[in-house]
């Protein structure tokens, strides 16, 4: 019974260690206004859409003001999708300020970047409003709730989206996918690599 | 002993699926701050990074006796180590990049405060990669350092960013935190000027 004991509170040791080891860092600009999640299971949806798939076509209205149609950029850019699943959270908060600093590697690789959630734009325009301007389109698939996130597979049973990176060719396939754990920003590099691949610009 | 070893695969099956559930309903919701930040007066824990290989930046921080691939903070030599804790990702630390530059300007251009006040930057969960993007983009001269695993970034309290330790590297209180700034500061000049406050004057015989 002792080895028992023993063996359980290892285990739970060892669980409260692996999950409670938070990776984020927050900028001060968002001060006290992050509301923080704790750790969240790291992927919780089943993708619907594969690399070589037709990306499926949506239209969302977009913080700016303008609406945007997917099929628009069809034979014109490569297009980077990146969903977030909430604004005013630590990892999200620290996403896209990043991408905002190397918009000549996009335009480099003859791509743009379409910032997705699940939010509504009143409160996509409050949260991006503290990043400063965004040289990309921040666009809202509040309502119907979460209909673009699920047509790819990507709404979690929470109603939120998974942290997703999508890249789509200017034939409107889908070329590359990274469903990354929610807890964690996915790595710049590897976005970058995976756009110079289908650009062809390395 | 069949009953025992049933209770026990029955307990460590438990315990391994609260592990691989991610724990969501078992995780309370911990503040980004889960340790506090470091305070002066604390001495801080040693920080180790990658040994700087461009030969301008070993001389500016007086390294260019080591031979191993890291290096201890406390070997650069000088009364103060400033560490800015940033990330590439942070929007503030993005704006207030010009004015760290102005602040590192400031102080090569201080003939005493030169030698006596060095800066580095560490980039919290960033690789090097990320790093380079920010020294790139916004032209930075001091050396900035890779923390992607956030080992650094544990050990200062996972302080929000940008946030600023002055660092004693030398006489009585050396390894002990002078000063410590969350967020930007407005004026380079104040801020240089404060540090340079802290500077304790050299005791007999030494450097």
């Amino acid at each position: 019974m002792r080895q028992n004991i023993t063996t359980i509170m290892l285990t739970l040791l060892l669980s409260l260690l692996l999950t409670s080891s938070g990776i984020c860092t927050v900028s001060e600009i968002f001060s006290e206004s992050i509301y923080n999640p704790g750790i969240l299971s790291p992927i919780d949806s089943q993708l619907k859409v594969k690399v070589g798939d037709i990306a499926p076509d949506f239209t969302l209205p977009a913080v700016s003001g303008k609406t945007i149609h997917l099929k628009d950029y069809r034979g014109k850019k490569i297009v980077v999708l990146s969903f977030v699943p909430a604004a005013w959270t630590p990892v999200c908060s620290d996403q896209w300020p990043g991408y905002n600093i190397v918009e000549n590697l996009f335009k480099a690789n003859d791509a743009i970047l379409l910032g997705i959630s699940v939010d509504n734009i009143p409160t996509l325009f409050s949260w991006t409003g503290q990043m400063g301007h965004l040289w990309f389109e921040v666009l809202s698939d509040f309502w119907p709730h979460g209909k673009v996130a699920q047509s790819f597979g990507i709404l979690r049973s929470t109603g939120v989206s998974e942290r997703t990176l999508v890249i789509i060719d200017k034939k409107g396939v889908i070329r590359y996918i990274n469903v990354n754990d929610i807890n964690q920003r996915p790595p710049l590099e590897t976005l970058i690599k995976e756009l110079q691949k289908i650009s062809g610009s390395k | 002993m069949k009953k025992n070893r049933l209770i026990h695969f029955t307990l460590l099956f438990t315990s391994l699926l609260f592990i691989f559930s991610g724990c969501t309903s078992f995780t309370p919701a911990p503040h980004p701050e889960t340790t506090p930040p470091p305070t002066i007066g604390e001495s801080l824990p040693e920080i180790n990074l990658t040994s700087p290989t461009e030969e301008s930046i070993r001389n500016y921080l007086e390294l260019t006796d080591i031979t191993t691939t890291t290096f201890s903070s406390t070997q650069i030599d000088c009364d103060i180590l400033l560490v800015e804790i940033f990330s590439m990702y942070c929007p503030l630390c993005q704006r207030e990049a010009p004015a760290v530059n102005e602040l590192f300007k400031l102080m090569q251009d201080d003939q005493k405060l030169f030698r006596q006040i060095k800066l580095i930057g560490i980039g919290v969960g960033n690789s090097a990669f990320e790093v380079g993007i920010f020294k790139n983009k916004y032209k930075v001269k001091f050396q900035l350092f890779a923390d992607p695993n956030f080992a650094i970034h544990n050990d200062m309290g996972q302080v929000r960013t940008p946030f600023f330790i002055a660092i004693a590297n030398r006489g009585k209180k050396k390894n002990q935190i002078l000063l410590t700034k969350l967020g930007g500061f407005s004026s380079p000049d104040k801020f240089l000027h404060s540090l340079a406050e802290l500077i304790e004057p050299p005791v007999k015989g030494e450097k």
